[in-house]
C-alpha cells in the first residue's frame, strides 16, 4: 500500500493534516486560557477536560492529525539521508507502524480516561 | 590595436593567487590545493587563468571546457566557494587577491576539475525533454505548432538551460539525496509541461511524482541563485507543485 500511493497524495495528506492540526491545536491552546495555566494542569482538572466529550475527540483528533503528519515528516528526512530499496521499506513500514502505535496509544489513554477507568 | 596591446602590456595587470584543486580517485585518497601566481587583465576570466597554467605551469591539470562564452555548459566548478562557469567569471569581479577553483559539489569526480555529468543526463533524459504529441510538424500536412507570445512566455526562460549542472551542484537536497530528480530536470519537466504545443503533461508529472521527485525540495532556492543563464529552477518548482496539488491546469 505504501509503495502504491502516489508522493502527491502523501504530501497532500501532510500538508492537509499541518493545516488541520494548526486550528485545533490553537482553539486547544484557546481552552487553556479559559483558566489560569497553573490551574488548567490540576488533576482533576485534566480529568475533566478528558472526560468532557467533545474535548476528548478534538484531542483525539490532534493525536491522529499529528502522528500522521510527524511520522510523514520523519519518513521524508529517512529518505533524504540515506537510500536504498530495502532501506527505503524498512522506513515507511516503521513509520506506519510507529504511527499506528503512537495513535493507538494515545487513543487507549483518551478511551480509558473518557469513560472513567482511571 | 596599438592601444589595447599597450594596456595588456602592464597599465591594468595585476596578479592573483590561483589554487586549483587536485584530484585523482584512483590514487589520492583526499583533495590537495595547488598555488599558481599568475597575471591577469581586466577581463581576464577564471577559465583564461586556468589554461594559462595548463600552458605555463602544469599541463596535467584536468578541466573540461569548449565554447569559452557560456553557451556549451562546459566548465562548471565551484570559484571562491560558489558553483560558477569559469568561462563566465572574470577574475576582478571576484574582487580577491587568492581564487579558488573546486570541481562542483554532488558530482563524481573524474580528476580534478572534471566531474562525470552521467546523473545530469540521465536525470534530464527521464523527464522527456522533448514535445509529446500523437503529430508532427515534420509529417503532417498541417503548418508548424503555432504558439502566441504570451504562451512563449510561459516556459521561454527555462529553455535557455545549457545543462551546465551549477544548479544541481548548489542544490542542497542533491548532496543527501543520490536519487533526487535535480532542480535541473525539475526546471525542464516544468519547461515542456507549460509549453502549449506539448501534450505529455501526465506522462511527466507522473514520473516526478515520485518518492525522490519534486517533493523532495526544500525550496532553499540556491539553484536560481548559481543558474549563469538567468533561469528560476526554484520558481519552476514551484510551479510543477501548483499542477500536482490541482492549484494550476
Amino acid at each position: 500500500m505504501v509503495n502504491k500511493m502516489r508522493e502527491s497524495v502523501i504530501m497532500k495528506i501532510h500538508y492537509g493534516t499541518a493545516l488541520a492540526a494548526v486550528a485545533l491545536v490553537a482553539v486547544h491552546i484557546l481552552m487553556r486560557l479559559t483558566q489560569s495555566f497553573a490551574e488548567s494542569l490540576e488533576y482533576e482538572n485534566v480529568i475533566a477536560n478528558y472526560q468532557f466529550l467533545p474535548y476528548a475527540g478534538m484531542l483525539e483528533i490532534i493525536l491522529i492529525l499529528l502522528s500522521i503528519h510527524g511520522f510523514n515528516g520523519l519518513r521524508v528526512i529517512l529518505l533524504e539521508l540515506k537510500q536504498g530499496r530495502a532501506y527505503e521499506k524498512a522506513v515507511s513500514y516503521g513509520c506506519i507502524a510507529g504511527m499506528i502505535g503512537l495513535i493507538a496509544y494515545g487513543s487507549r489513554t483518551i478511551f480509558m480516561v473518557n469513560m472513567g477507568m482511571v | 590595436m596599438a592601444q589595447v596591446s599597450s594596456v595588456a602590456e602592464g597599465k591594468t595587470t595585476k596578479s592573483v593567487t590561483l589554487r586549483i584543486a587536485r584530484y585523482n580517485p584512483k590514487h589520492d585518497s583526499k583533495k590537495q590545493f595547488m598555488e599558481f601566481n599568475l597575471q591577469y587583465e581586466r577581463w581576464t576570466t577564471v577559465l583564461e587563468a586556468i589554461l594559462d597554467v595548463k600552458k605555463h605551469f602544469d599541463h596535467s591539470v584536468a578541466v573540461r571546457y569548449s565554447c569559452r562564452q557560456a553557451t556549451c555548459g562546459s566548465c562548471g566548478m565551484i570559484i571562491n566557494g560558489k558553483p560558477r562557469l569559469a568561462c563566465f567569471t572574470k577574475i576582478s569581479e571576484l574582487e580577491s587577491d587568492v581564487v579558488t577553483v573546486e570541481p562542483m559539489n554532488n558530482f563524481p569526480i573524474i580528476r580534478d576539475l572534471a566531474v562525470k555529468f552521467e546523473r545530469l543526463f540521465d536525470t534530464h533524459h527521464k523527464i522527456k525533454p522533448y514535445l509529446i504529441r500523437d503529430d508532427s510538424e515534420i509529417t503532417s500536412n498541417e503548418k508548424e505548432f503555432l504558439q502566441s507570445p504570451e504562451e512563449l512566455e510561459n516556459y521561454i526562460q527555462f529553455a535557455n538551460c545549457i545543462k551546465c549542472g551549477l544548479c544541481n551542484s548548489a542544490c542542497p537536497t542533491m548532496a543527501t539525496d543520490s536519487s533526487f530528480i535535480g532542480p535541473q530536470a525539475l526546471a525542464q519537466a516544468y519547461r515542456y509541461v507549460a509549453d502549449s504545443r506539448d501534450k505529455g503533461k501526465d506522462s511527466r508529472l507522473k514520473i516526478i511524482d515520485d518518492s525522490h521527485g519534486i517533493w523532495r525540495c526544500h525550496f532553499a532556492g540556491s539553484c536560481s541563485q548559481v543558474c549563469p543563464k538567468g533561469v528560476d529552477p526554484a520558481m519552476g518548482i514551484q510551479f510543477l507543485r501548483g499542477y500536482m496539488l490541482g492549484f494550476r491546469s
